[in-house]
């Protein structure tokens, strides 16, 4: 006698049962399980929180506008005040209010950072895509592509790109996220690669699925995990990236843009009598870095199937 | 092995046709054109001609191309437009103190990261562990150019300990036949000038291999922990065998393949990281070579500083490539 027609497939093959979805859920509900009993996920989750809530409400955290400066608040020529009542961290070299201008700063190093990341993940997607799932040559010729851009240091191809472009934000998002694409390429690529062999993508071939529909509907779903942490790292990355180049003078043209990296370079002829300039937007950096950074770890543990217990 | 060399410096062709070509299309889509971008705005008509002229800009695309690879193939990357002197000359006196600068900077994170991750292992689970772990994600955290302004702060303004501009005190003259200010001293005879190098060159190799250092801790902890699990280590141990010896024979040195895979892939951070440190500590390397090229928009440096370490980079690579099949036969035959 022959099985009731629901639990079977297209091709008389049983179809996974209620267990084996529960098995599904449940490898998803242990990594976020994973996730929340590890304190590094915690602090970045946090980290990363903060810099977002600070980001959006700006216009209600900073206490003056960031462009709006005014010399004559200045004691002297290279004098400045420290912090007080009024100016909590102090004015900075051209009499802005340092702090409000930490604060718009997260909106840019946000901005850039997401922008720029999801722009270099999603192109990098794509070929990774095309180069894991098409065919041999196609994969030689993208992956022949990575190689060269990959040839060059990434600064210094971000460097290049931003000085074509010329001096703005938007050359900065896209010089980071031309800087990317290689990365995530190569990354969903040997992802990818590493699943073709596996039994449920034969499974699926000998079952007469399409081979567009295995590579985007079983390949790439199941090749994902690597990207998402590759992700969270390449924004800790960005941000760093962004303020170099702002650091470098490739941010953008408006020098009253409160950028971290640029507000930092204004600094540098005052490290003597005012190093608490370079101290704030850096430490500002290093702590949304961290959180990224942090996030990236705890999800690469979170969601490697060698940790599971 | 020769085999492999062989095979792996054939496949370098197409990367650096390819880098070649980028380059080429990157000249030309400057703003202004290659004309423009390579004078500047000060280009008289004539200069400007002369420009079309060498580089063929009325000629089929082609040949423009093959013109443009024999300039490459003969490091003719035209003159500096603020200096005047030809590209490749500005190379030759300052690449050697980037590379003075990475390899300090390189020795820095190694004699540290090393011994760091491998005591980091040992105490694993305890205080020291933990630390070092926390040290290190905030040493990848970091930007090069933050660390380098608080070392200069600390160490130049607050405690007077160290110098902070540039590569030799300047009322010292010594002769620079090799631009390695390090060997140039050590040819001159100089004992006090070989002082003076070394102490400018700590706090930017400092500033430039925290991140390696970093990343070399972390990975010598991940890989000695993973090592120390193995089969052999309990076999020796079982046989008696001393801890050090266990430690140093047998857990150390199959932990290190890893570790070396680690230190070949910061070539390319350290030559980006040098960019930042040098214009920092006004070190008159490639670096700021390039960021004052930025800055003065001055393109035949930019082009010729950036195909040159590139170039560098992808040899670097191959070099560290055929290391790893020196140090693992597997590589090899793959």
């Amino acid at each position: 006698m022959s099985a009731p027609a629901e639990i079977l497939g297209d091709a008389g093959l049983p179809i996974p049962s209620r267990d084996d979805e529960r098995k599904v859920g449940s490898l998803l509900s242990e990594a976020v399980r994973r996730l929340r009993r590890n304190p590094s996920a915690i602090v970045g989750a946090v980290l990363i929180s903060l810099f977002v809530l600070v980001a959006i409400f700006a216009p209600l955290l900073a206490p003056f506008d960031p462009r709006r400066c005014d010399v004559s608040l200045l004691p002297g020529p290279g004098q400045v005040p420290g912090p007080s009542a009024e100016h909590w961290l102090g004015l900075d070299l051209n009499g802005c209010d340092e702090l409000s201008r930490i604060i718009y700063g997260a909106r840019y190093s946000l901005l850039i950072g997401v922008v720029a990341t999801t722009i270099g993940a999603f192109f990098g997607l794509l070929l990774g895509v095309l180069a894991g799932g098409v065919g041999r040559k196609t994969d030689n010729v993208i992956m022949r592509l990575v190689d060269i851009m990959l040839s060059v240091p990434g600064l210094l191809f971000a460097i290049a790109v931003a000085a074509v472009l010329g001096r703005s934000l938007g050359s900065v998002m896209i010089a980071i996220a031309v800087v990317n694409i290689p990365l995530f390429a190569r990354l969903l690529r040997g992802s990818m690669l590493g699943q073709r062999e596996s039994d449920y993508v034969t499974a699926a071939t000998s079952l007469g699925v399409k081979k567009r529909k295995v590579v985007l509907g079983h390949v790439l779903p199941n090749s994902i995990g690597p990207v998402i942490v590759a992700a969270t790292l390449a924004l800790a990355t960005a941000i760093i990236d962004a303020a170099g180049l702002a650091f470098l003078g490739l941010g953008s043209d408006d020098p009253t843009t409160p950028e971290w990296g640029r507000m930092l370079a204004q600094t540098q002829e005052a490290l003597t009598v005012a190093p608490q300039l370079a101290l704030f937007p850096g430490v500002a950096i290093v702590l949304s870095v961290l959180g990224f950074n942090l996030l990236g770890e705890a999800l690469r543990e979170a969601l490697d199937p060698k940790l599971r217990q | 092995m020769a085999r492999f060399i062989a095979r792996r410096l054939l496949q370098l062709i197409p990367i650096l046709l390819g880098l070649s070509f980028l380059l080429f299309v990157w000249v030309r889509a400057l703003p202004g054109g290659p004309e423009n971008a390579l004078l500047g705005e000060r280009g008289t008509p004539a200069q400007l001609q002369r420009i079309r002229e060498s580089y063929g800009l009325d000629e089929p695309v082609i040949v423009q191309y093959g013109k443009y690879l024999e300039r490459m193939v003969t490091f003719d990357f035209g003159s500096s437009i603020s200096s005047r002197q030809p590209v490749t000359e500005e190379i030759r006196q300052r690449f050697p103190a980037t590379v003075e600068l990475a390899l300090a900077a390189m020795f820095f994170a190694i004699v540290v990261g090393i011994p760091l991750g491998f005591l980091a292992a040992r105490h694993h689970g305890r205080w020291f562990d933990h630390t070092s772990i926390g040290l290190s994600l905030i040493g990848v955290s970091i930007p090069v150019f933050f660390l380098a302004f608080l070392l200069k702060w600390l160490f130049g303004v607050k405690l007077g300990w160290l110098p902070t501009i540039g590569r030799i005190d300047a009322t010292i003259d010594i002769e620079h036949p090799t631009y390695f200010y390090t060997v140039d001293a050590i040819v001159a005879g100089d004992w006090s000038a070989f002082v003076d190098v070394l102490k400018h060159l700590i706090l930017p190799a400092i500033a430039l291999g925290s991140i390696s250092l970093a990343i070399i801790a972390r990975i010598t902890r991940a890989s000695v922990l993973e090592v120390t699990g193995e089969d052999y280590v309990r076999t020796a141990r079982a046989k008696g065998m001393t801890r050090s010896v266990v430690e140093r024979r047998h857990i150390l040195r199959n932990a290190l393949l890893p570790i070396t895979t680690v230190i070949g892939l910061q070539v390319g951070l350290l030559l980006s990281g040098a960019v930042l440190t040098e214009t920092v500590f006004a070190w008159g390397g490639m670096g700021t070579l390039i960021s004052d090229a930025i800055f003065n928009r001055d393109y035949p440096v930019l082009q010729g500083g950036i195909l040159f370490l590139a170039v560098v980079f992808v040899l670097v690579n191959l070099a560290v490539d055929v290391l790893y099949a020196v140090l693992d036969p597997r590589i090899r035959v793959s």
